[in-house]
């Protein structure tokens, strides 16, 4: 190794750092000093005195959050819907990688593979019209429900319909996409694990039980860890849009809490603290997750 | 061996094929009530093959200023867009790829960091605003540039070109930049092209930012007006004041799913150029170092 065709001083190193400068700057003012404005939730923001000279007020927005049925509302949302995309959504996608991990016509696997991935590209508003034509009160849903069952439902403005239409999307969405990590896992599995199985007479199912499964095992984990860690955020754009007053019983998560409250009504202390609660619970479940993961044995996420 | 379907193979390409059906129905859908006139979908008398052919939808949204406003700026911040966070991410990965740099552990960590921790809307939202940024497009594209996602998945794949090849360069008297803009990017096409198309894809689908960062509406992209047109035939949902009220009142399903259309329509041109790489890009993101 010829260490000496490596520029080791300055004067030959600074091409590297000039390089790095723009990103460095675009993380530090972008990502590092909106962590500064998270003083604020420590104090009454007032428009006319600015960040710095407005008054500390301690922890009086955290209790203040803490003290209304609020907090119980936005916690109890967010994590339903969370669990739902986990119990649901997450399976699916398992599923979905099984059946096509199981095709044995490769034409076929590609084609199939092709279309379920493309929902993955378009934009959640996209989706929401998408949603809206089928679900929406002129949508073919209820033109159908109206002509065979003289009835209609209102989809998108009732709190019974709201989770199951979320996790849908979610799922038309996202769950083809989803596989591919778990394709590749599988991709991973030695052959002749399979021709020893075949050997043995077992079925194919056994095969996919005994071997396929615990062959991803590992990915199920860390895939599973990650969502338990990022149980906090729901997908913000979605819910954003698919939200409205006749739904907010079970619409209302965290992240839009933050915007109504901030971004709508100005009160920017107050939702930085919610803001804040939200972010801190997301880093301790990030990390217990992935000190969960390496408990378990496995490689951890970091 | 040759392949002889049993059973199984015939369940499993069974499921599949009721799954991507799934899939394509709402297309076929949106594509037919766009074509048909708006009488035809509400009676609902057909499902994918509209009755009737008319192009009105379209000749009509291709009319509408407010909508072809909002397709000019969606091309406007695509482009600016796409142009620096290709810029951004690649400088700042291929730095970092460089195992020799002081201070390079450091840095992955800052960049690391923000991962798992961020300061949240609103934070962003005031440093956006006192930067001056707002109603100006950079409001949408700036806060996007880059993430730490996509440094480490460039980086890495800076790091498996072999070193060997920038030591030779180093010798014959190439400068760094020289060395990077007609050795290592060249060589580079797959992730380059990989992520041109995905930052392509993102700066289309913005929404929020503009959403917040945006209250002058003539400079909204496509996806924030798209979405008031369409919540608007829901009713019961309360749309704030609609952007342009003659377009507004001209709103059948027709021109609704149009407006869909052609907002998806670009994502659905560079999907198979996308297809092509992502796959492998998104692999290369679970691969550590």
């Amino acid at each position: 190794m010829q260490r000496a065709l490596r520029p080791k001083r300055f004067h030959q190193l600074w091409p590297f750092y000039l390089l790095a400068a723009p990103g460095i700057l675009y993380f530090l003012t972008f990502h590092y000093i909106p962590m500064t404005g998270l003083i604020l939730a420590f104090k009454e923001y007032s428009p006319f005195k600015g960040m710095m000279d407005s008054p500390w007020v301690g922890l009086d927005n955290f209790r203040q959050f803490f003290g209304t049925s609020d907090f119980y509302m936005l916690l109890k949302n967010t994590l339903l819907i969370s669990l739902l995309n986990l119990i649901i959504y997450f399976p699916f996608t398992i599923f979905l990688s099984l059946l096509l991990n199981e095709v044995r016509l490769k034409v076929f696997k590609r084609v199939s593979q092709t279309i379920v991935y493309l929902p993955h590209f378009l934009s959640w508003v996209v989706i929401y019209g998408i949603t809206i034509s089928f679900f929406g009160p002129s949508g073919v849903i209820n033109h159908y429900l109206g002509q065979w069952f003289d009835g209609s439902a209102n989809f998108l403005v009732s709190n019974e319909w709201f989770r199951p239409l979320v996790i849908f999307q979610s799922i038309w969405k996202d769950a083809g996409w989803g596989t591919i990590i778990f394709l590749a896992a599988l991709a991973g599995i030695n052959p002749e694990q399979y021709e020893a199985a075949k050997v043995d007479g077992a079925s194919r199912l056994q095969s996919i039980w005994h071997i396929t499964l615990p062959g991803i095992k590992g990915t199920i984990v860390i895939l599973l860890l990650l969502r338990l860690g990022s149980s906090m955020d729901s997908n913000f754009m979605q819910i954003f849009l698919m939200t409205n007053s006749l739904n907010l019983d079970v619409s209302n998560v965290f992240d839009l809490f933050v915007y109504h409250v901030g971004l709508e009504q100005f009160n920017y202390s107050f939702a930085i603290t919610v803001g804040m609660f939200k972010s801190v619970a997301s880093l301790i479940l990030v990390l217990g997750a992935n000190y969960a993961a390496k408990l378990l044995g496995e490689e951890g996420i970091f | 061996m040759k392949l002889k379907a049993t059973w199984f193979d015939t369940i499993i390409v069974v499921i599949i094929c009721l799954i991507s059906l799934l899939v394509i129905l709402p297309f076929l859908y949106i594509i037919a009530v766009s074509f048909s006139p708006p009488g035809d979908s509400m009676a609902g008398n057909f499902f994918i093959w509209p009755k009737h052919w008319t192009l009105d939808a379209y000749s009509y949204l291709l009319n509408a200023n407010t909508f072809l406003t909002s397709v000019k700026n969606s091309v406007i911040i695509t482009a600016m867009g796409t142009v620096l966070s290709l810029f951004v991410s690649i400088t700042l990965a291929y730095a970092l790829s460089k195992k020799f740099l002081p201070g390079r552990r450091i840095m992955l960590l800052v960049i690391f960091f923000t991962m798992i921790f961020h300061g949240g809307m609103i934070p962003n939202y005031l440093v956006v605003k006192n930067l001056g940024l707002i109603d100006s497009y950079w409001a949408v594209v700036l806060p996007a540039a880059s993430s730490a996602f996509n440094i480490m998945v460039i980086r890495s794949f800076f790091q498996s070109l072999p070193e060997s090849l920038d030591e030779a360069a180093r010798i014959d008297g190439a400068g760094e930049f020289r060395i990077l803009y007609s050795i290592v990017l060249p060589l580079s096409k797959p992730i380059i092209a990989t992520f041109t198309l995905f930052f392509m894809v993102q700066f289309w689908n913005e929404f929020f930012s503009a959403v917040i960062y945006l209250n002058d509406t003539s400079r909204w992209p496509i996806q924030p007006l798209l979405r008031q047109m369409v919540a608007i035939s829901a009713s019961n949902i309360s749309a704030e004041a609609a952007v342009d009220a003659s377009l507004a009142a001209n709103l059948g399903p027709n021109v609704q799913n149009a407006a869909i259309l052609l907002a998806m329509l670009p994502i659905v041109m560079v999907y198979p150029f996308l297809q092509k790489y992502f796959a492998k890009g998104a692999m290369l993101g679970s691969i550590k170092e």
